[in-house]
């Protein structure tokens, strides 16, 4: 451990590794503080990702995949259910490992890694962050920094610490819960999405199979719905009402921030990834692969300020990642809004609807243009997704 | 014992945090305007003097950890 690293990074979740590995590969020093004992533990997400989303980063292994994906369900309120093929494959992953993974790739890269070590300051030089401050094995201890990247996920506080507005409104954030079950059967390589207010009214219920036997199953609501019922009783409802005698391995608790990303997410010293930059694609609530992405530009331009002796360059952050996929999750956010407020009447006549299209013409896009003729005024949104 | 209980905004209830029930997930620090709790590993506490009692933090909890405590207003 050294007093000084050019890059310190706050969270070892993928954002917060990919962020690590990028600034890492070319050649600055960078310390990885995570909080937990563990990387990659405890898992906090479904799991789903497409393989399109971590090839970019990783090689696909199985010891991180627990079942590959290619049948998407859609499962209505009156339980009417329709089944179509993905475009692509994708993956439910075993987190625990594949984060593990992703701490190996940056450690490679020269990253240095601590666990156990819970940031609570930051230090400045004038304006700028210029370090962390963090507790480890009961101590108080200081890291300077030539940039700090906060990549503390759904909390989000070291980004407030510098001064960056990052708290989420309650209505955007889905307050999810999750038990991972087996003893059940399932199709290995579907997943099943549950929409309606008995399943879980402005977000969605989930089952994520792993193999044929075991799944994670878990939902999403609201804050706004969260005031009156909470997931939890979501949850133990859906399980009771369907799975009554599964074998729960695993309950967990989480927040998936389901917004556009934060106004702003870079300050002197500081810049911000994955869901602490609320890097979440805000429709699909899905996580790993933008925030690995929000990661890697991050991690680039911290070590290019960093080489190129420029703190100015880092404010460029905002834009590489509006370019990227920024203003793409503002669409996503907008569909989101509309497809939220669907009732169950609407969801049951999509799936009547797309029930009558024949099973080799049935795909996302015309899933897709099924929702459209209830909703038209979602057109031109899930038109600028297609552009 | 005024830490154990917050009083909230919207009505006449305390908000109570239950910190043996918390999976210590985030989201309430999430959703928290005032950046008023403190989460660690497995220990979660409400800022005193930072808390407006806004209540979001008992709206987003998705197991129930912190909730209005229905005993009535305590000063």
């Amino acid at each position: 451990m050294k007093n000084y690293y050019d890059v310190v990074v706050v969270g070892g979740g993928p954002a917060g590794s990919m962020a690590a590995r990028f600034a890492a590969e070319q050649g600055v020093s960078v310390l990885m503080l995570e909080k937990d004992r563990d990387i990659g533990y405890p898992v906090r997400c479904g799991e789903a990702v497409s393989r399109k989303g971590i090839e970019e980063f990783i090689t696909p292994d199985e010891k991180f995949i627990a079942s590959h994906i290619t049948k998407f369900s859609m499962n209505a309120p009156d339980g009417t259910e329709v089944v179509l093929p993905l475009p692509e494959e994708g993956f439910v992953l075993e987190r625990r490992i594949f984060d593990y993974e992703l701490a190996k790739t940056a450690a490679q890269a020269g990253t240095e890694i601590l666990t156990r070590a819970y940031v609570n300051g930051l230090l400045f030089d004038g304006d700028a962050v210029a370090g962390v401050k963090y507790e480890f094995r009961g101590e108080q201890h200081e890291v300077s920094a030539g940039v700090v990247i906060a990549a503390d996920g759904v909390e989000s506080r070291v980004g407030r610490w510098a001064g960056i507005k990052t708290h989420i409104d309650f209505r955007d954030m889905e307050s999810a819960t999750q038990y991972t079950i087996s003893g059940i059967e399932v199709d290995p390589n579907t997943i099943y999405f549950h929409f309606g207010s008995n399943a879980a009214p402005q977000g969605y219920l989930w089952v994520f199979s792993k193999g044929s036997t075991s799944a994670n199953v878990g939902l999403g609501i609201s804050g706004l719905i969260g005031k009156k019922k909470s997931a939890l009783q979501y949850l133990t409802e859906f399980m009771e009402r369907t799975y009554p005698d599964a074998a729960i391995l695993t309950s967990i608790a989480g927040g998936v921030p389901c917004s556009i990303t934060l106004e702003k997410i870079s300050a002197p010293g500081i810049i911000l990834v994955g869901d602490a930059a609320r890097q979440v694609n805000p429709l699909s609530g899905g996580g790993i692969a933008s925030g690995m992405i929000g990661g890697s530009i991050g991690g680039r331009i911290a070590a290019e300020s960093i080489r190129m002796k420029e703190p100015e360059h880092l404010l460029t952050y905002d834009k590489a990642w509006a370019d990227r996929l920024g203003k793409r999750h503002e669409t996503f956010d907008r569909i989101k809004n509309g497809i939220y407020n669907f009732s169950d009447e609407k969801f049951n006549s999509i799936a009547h609807s797309f029930a009558k299209v024949p099973n080799d013409k049935r795909t996302l896009g015309s899933l897709f243009r099924t929702a459209l003729l209830h909703n038209p005024g979602l057109l031109i949104d899930v038109a600028k997704v297609f552009l | 014992m005024i830490n154990d209980f917050r009083q909230a905004k919207t009505g006449k209830l305390l908000i109570d945090i239950l910190p043996d029930k918390c999976d210590f997930c985030g989201c309430c620090v999430g959703v928290c305007p005032e950046d008023a709790i403190e989460l660690k590993e497995a220990e979660i506490f409400i800022i005193d003097e930072r808390c407006t009692n806004c209540a979001k933090c008992v709206w987003s909890c998705p197991i129930e950890v912190i909730k209005f405590n229905k005993e009535g207003v305590r000063k």
